[in-house]
């Protein structure tokens, strides 16, 4: 059997045990707290997200009534974004009718500074495909919830059990044709970003 | 497959070389990326120290695998995912066919994974007729045309707006004359989105394994591993063993690398991590080794298994800017792939380690610190060694040892110009040698500075 | 200090001139040189090519020729390099290792051990430096573009000592010429590609001259400027920092 033959021959030619390195060092250079949001936002911005700062949920539906037109299909997976399809409601079964949707909003908890990535697990997506299939992709999360990087990021996650879970940066882009960045590949055209002060 | 002699390396880069204004097109649109990188990289000041520790991860993976792959199985399967060993291409290839005839599929939606195009999984499976879409906007371009990618992040970066324009037109019935990227892309999304839709099956590679949980990440710009895995029943993995990292927390590490080195961003769009399936879905590993078990016991070559796929090495190698990912005939070009193909074919591959000025750029740009014109350097000498370099090279090799052994001889051939015309063939003046096609021999001196030196003790005394 | 005088094959035979300036700049600086009658070349050529094999005869001459002395200077980095890395003898191993730990190539000796901090020498023109790979990637007489890491520049140290001397910026500070040994005529055409381009920057650049640590480089260069019948030319780093108004 394969898995057999090719663990014996990795075994073999496997040389004298190294250890692994200390990340501590690493972790505590970066572990600089102070204008988390603002690096967040910067960062971000450059990658194509939209970021706004916003007071209250109230807020979120104020600018989402101007960006959307009325009557689009909306999927929420916020807790108290509750004017829109209820993503509880929705099952996975049915994947393939949201190529309709023109919004998903979802939470997350975590946010990295250094590279604008929100973490977001599949129980915050409620269905995995949600956040990519829609043609556009609304995040909300705290301003306490960022970190300065992915060290950070990964310390927060800790021994986490999810089915899924994933960071986004953006929204979907690619630069195949020649190097010129191209906003909305496959995903969502847009990523907006709402940071509740 | 042609029957005919493979071209070697320098002569598809002589071919690439006919179209100067091309070759600088592509050497400026890959230095771009360098210059993104490096500003990626200065942005964070410790980057080295990040470097530093990424080889040191893949050490310990590398001197643990058996124990890191076991461990990794035991957990995936765990978590509900399927697990296969291939022992090679061809073994990957009858796994992956074989989970789709037994479903009735034979349409699957595929993103990016290199470990395929190494094992030319496409001709396999649409030889079975099964149908296979490439989705990555890169990898569907060059799948459109009919080529293999150039470049492992950037697959169609040889081709220019022009061209893609010109077959999207073909296939996809995009107007004709139209290059513009964004309306080209537009058109790639509406076919593609189509194409997740209608596919019950997706295959994905795998950026990393991790041994800890069982789960896996993949990395992409687009989403279209998301799209393709998320919306169809069955999600195919492939991964060569050295994916394997051994925690979930270094992550941290590799994901504030690879992106950074690949494209200057300082992390892909999507970083997706697959613990289990969704329900009623299935998820399956196809864990390939291919050669890999075989470099891991070739001292000096096992660290070229550290690679995660940046490409970093071949956007500043400038024999791989000005001579294109094709000239190295290979699923990956460049600096990396010339250390990892002669494993699989010493033969074939002869020309590859030979492909390169040793300026040891790639070394120091790749984030996981391969010293990869080392292990050039060392091909060289295996490869050699092993009889795979022409005869008339070696012979030449051998007299130009031997005068340069003794001091009287290569005084004696200095003063003859044989020094000149048998071991400094760039200073032949004639049609015959390649040096001069270009370039003017160097003007011969006097005296040579043996010569100069001896007059100059002489008058001393 | 007893330093033993290195000057490649290549040198010897075709630039002279460089290897005699290496002499005199060294010996101005108070330095007791000796030049080794029976050297020929490092070995790297067939190294290079694979053939590490094939040179045990230049590597058993090298250390004949070059063993007991303090300091043992050579102008070119790739030669340099080569010693450093890969001169080894079976037999006399020991006196191997003594050789590839007092092995330098000419600029980082100035800086390093002589410590120079002053120059009698002028050279009013503009200037291009080409940074040679092997001496700044492999004996880091130079930072590199690819790491993150402090700037410095052994070579531009000097360079900077030098009266009327202007240093032009360049678009790559430090891509390859594509010289590569054998590489320029088993690869010419990518080989030609990259010495064009890089002879280009210097050019578009303002360079009157162009310079570098090793003459490998300048070989190279020089023979595609003579070929663009060119009037900018090459000189070894050595000519400049030796170079006075007469």
């Amino acid at each position: 059997m394969s898995r057999e033959k090719i663990l014996a021959a990795v075994k073999a030619n496997q040389f004298t045990s190294a250890e692994l390195p200390d990340l501590n060092v690493l972790a505590s250079l970066t572990a600089t707290d102070a204008n988390l949001v603002e690096k967040y936002t910067a960062i971000a911005s450059a990658g194509g997200s939209f970021v706004y700062e916003v007071a209250d949920l109230e807020a979120i539906k104020t600018i989402l009534q101007k960006e959307f037109k009325p009557g689009v299909q909306v999927i929420s997976g916020v807790a108290g974004l509750t004017d829109y399809t209820d993503a509880a409601s929705v099952v996975h079964e049915l994947s393939h009718s949201f190529a309709n949707v023109e919004l998903t909003i979802l939470q997350s908890n975590l946010g990295v500074a250094e590279n604008g990535a929100l973490w977001l697990t599949e129980e915050q997506m409620h269905i995995r495909v949600l956040p990519f299939i829609a043609q556009h992709l609304a995040i909300v999360i705290d301003k306490n919830n960022f970190v300065p990087t992915m060290a950070q990021a990964y310390e927060k996650i800790g021994d986490a059990r999810y089915g899924y879970g994933a960071f986004i940066s953006g929204p979907s882009k690619t630069a195949d044709i020649e190097q010129s960045l191209v906003i909305g590949a496959h995903g969502p055209r847009s990523l907006s970003v709402f940071i509740i002060t | 497959m042609s029957s005919a002699v493979t071209k070697d390396h320098a002569e598809l880069a002589e071919i690439f070389n006919r179209d100067e204004p091309r070759v600088d097109w592509h050497d400026e649109t890959l230095w771009w990326v360098r210059a993104k990188r490096d500003i990626a990289a200065q942005k964070l000041p410790e980057w080295e120290l990040l470097r530093e520790t990424a080889s040191q991860i893949k050490n310990n993976v590398l001197s643990n695998l058996s124990e890191y792959l076991t461990q990794f199985e035991a957990n995936a399967i765990k978590n509900g995912i399927i697990v296969h060993w291939a022992a090679d291409a061809a073994e990957h290839n009858q796994i992956i066919h074989k989970l789709l005839s037994d479903r009735g599929i034979d349409r699957m939606v595929k993103s990016k994974s290199m470990l395929t195009e190494e094992c030319h999984l496409n001709e396999y499976l649409i030889e079975r007729g099964v149908d296979v879409i490439d989705s990555d906007l890169g990898e569907r371009i060059v799948q459109l045309a009919g080529e293999p990618p150039s470049h492992i992040v950037l697959p169609c970066i040889h081709k220019k707006k022009e061209e893609i324009g010109d077959i999207f037109h073909e296939h996809l019935g995009s107007a004709k004359g139209e290059s513009d990227p964004k309306i080209l892309t537009e058109t790639a999304r509406q076919h593609l989105r189509e194409v997740f839709l209608t596919r019950r099956s997706a295959l994905t590679g795998v950026n990393f394994a991790v041994a800890e949980t069982g789960e896996f990440v993949i990395c992409t710009n687009e989403g279209n591993a998301d799209m393709g895995a998320h919306l169809a029943e069955i999600h195919i993995a492939s991964m060569g063993i050295e994916k394997i990292i051994p925690e979930r927390k270094h992550l941290g590490v590799f994901l504030r690398l690879l992106t950074r080195s690949a494209t200057g961003q300082p992390i892909t769009t999507y970083s997706s991590h697959f613990s289990k399936p969704q329900a009623g879905k299935e998820i399956h590993i196809v864990i390939v080794d291919n050669g890999r078990s075989i470099q891991l016991g070739r001292k000096d070559f096992r660290n070229s298994l550290k690679c995660i796929r940046c490409g970093a090495c071949m956007n500043t190698c400038p024999v791989y800017r000005k001579s294109g990912g094709h000239s190295y005939h290979t699923a990956v070009a460049g600096p990396i792939g010339s250390i990892l193909a002669p494993n699989l074919d010493m033969k074939k591959y002869a020309d590859l380690p030979f492909a390169s000025t040793l300026c040891g750029s790639c070394s120091n740009v790749c984030p996981v610190k391969i010293d990869i014109h080392d292990q050039l350097y060392k091909w060289r000498q295996v490869i050699v060694q092993e009889g795979y370099s022409p005869k008339a090279k070696t012979l030449a090799m051998k007299g130009m040892a031997f005068t340069l052994s003794s001091p009287g001889l290569y005084r004696a051939a200095g003063k003859m110009g044989r020094f000149t015309f048998k071991y400094a063939p760039f200073a032949v003046n004639n049609g015959m040698n390649p040096w001069y096609k270009h370039r003017e021999m160097p003007k011969a001196p006097e005296e040579s500075f043996g010569e100069w030196y001896k007059k100059r003790e002489g008058e001393k005394r | 200090m007893k330093v033993a005088l290195f000057v490649p094959c290549y040198v010897d035979q075709f630039y002279p001139k460089a290897a005699i300036a290496t002499l005199e700049l060294l010996e101005k600086l108070g330095v007791e040189v000796h030049y080794p009658k029976n050297q020929t070349c490092c070995g790297q050529p067939m190294a290079n090519s694979g053939y590490e094999h094939l040179t045990t005869g230049c590597n058993n001459l090298f250390i004949d020729n070059f063993s007991g002395y303090d300091y043992i200077v050579c102008p070119s980095g790739s030669c340099t390099l080569h010693i450093k890395e890969h001169l080894h003898s079976p037999q006399s191993e020991d006196k191997a290792t003594e050789i590839r730990k007092r092995v330098y190539e000419l600029t980082e000796f100035l800086v390093d051990i002589l410590h120079v901090e002053h120059l009698e020498a002028s050279f009013p023109h503009k200037v291009g430096l080409h940074q040679s790979c092997h001496g700044l990637r492999g004996l880091h007489i130079a930072q590199m573009s690819e790491l993150v890491a402090p700037a410095f520049s052994k070579p531009a140290k000097l360079l900077d000592m030098v009266q009327g001397l202007q240093l032009v910026q360049l678009g790559r500070q430090d891509d390859c010429c594509g010289f590569g040994g054998t590489f320029c005529v088993a690869e010419e055409a990518v080989s030609s590609k990259m010495g064009k381009d890089r002879v280009d920057d210097h050019i578009e650049h303002g360079a009157e001259y162009i310079t570098s640590a090793d003459l490998s480089c300048l070989m190279h260069m020089e023979g595609i400027l003579r070929r663009q019948n060119s009037n900018v030319k090459v000189i070894h780093v050595a000519e400049i920092l030796n170079h006075s108004i007469q």
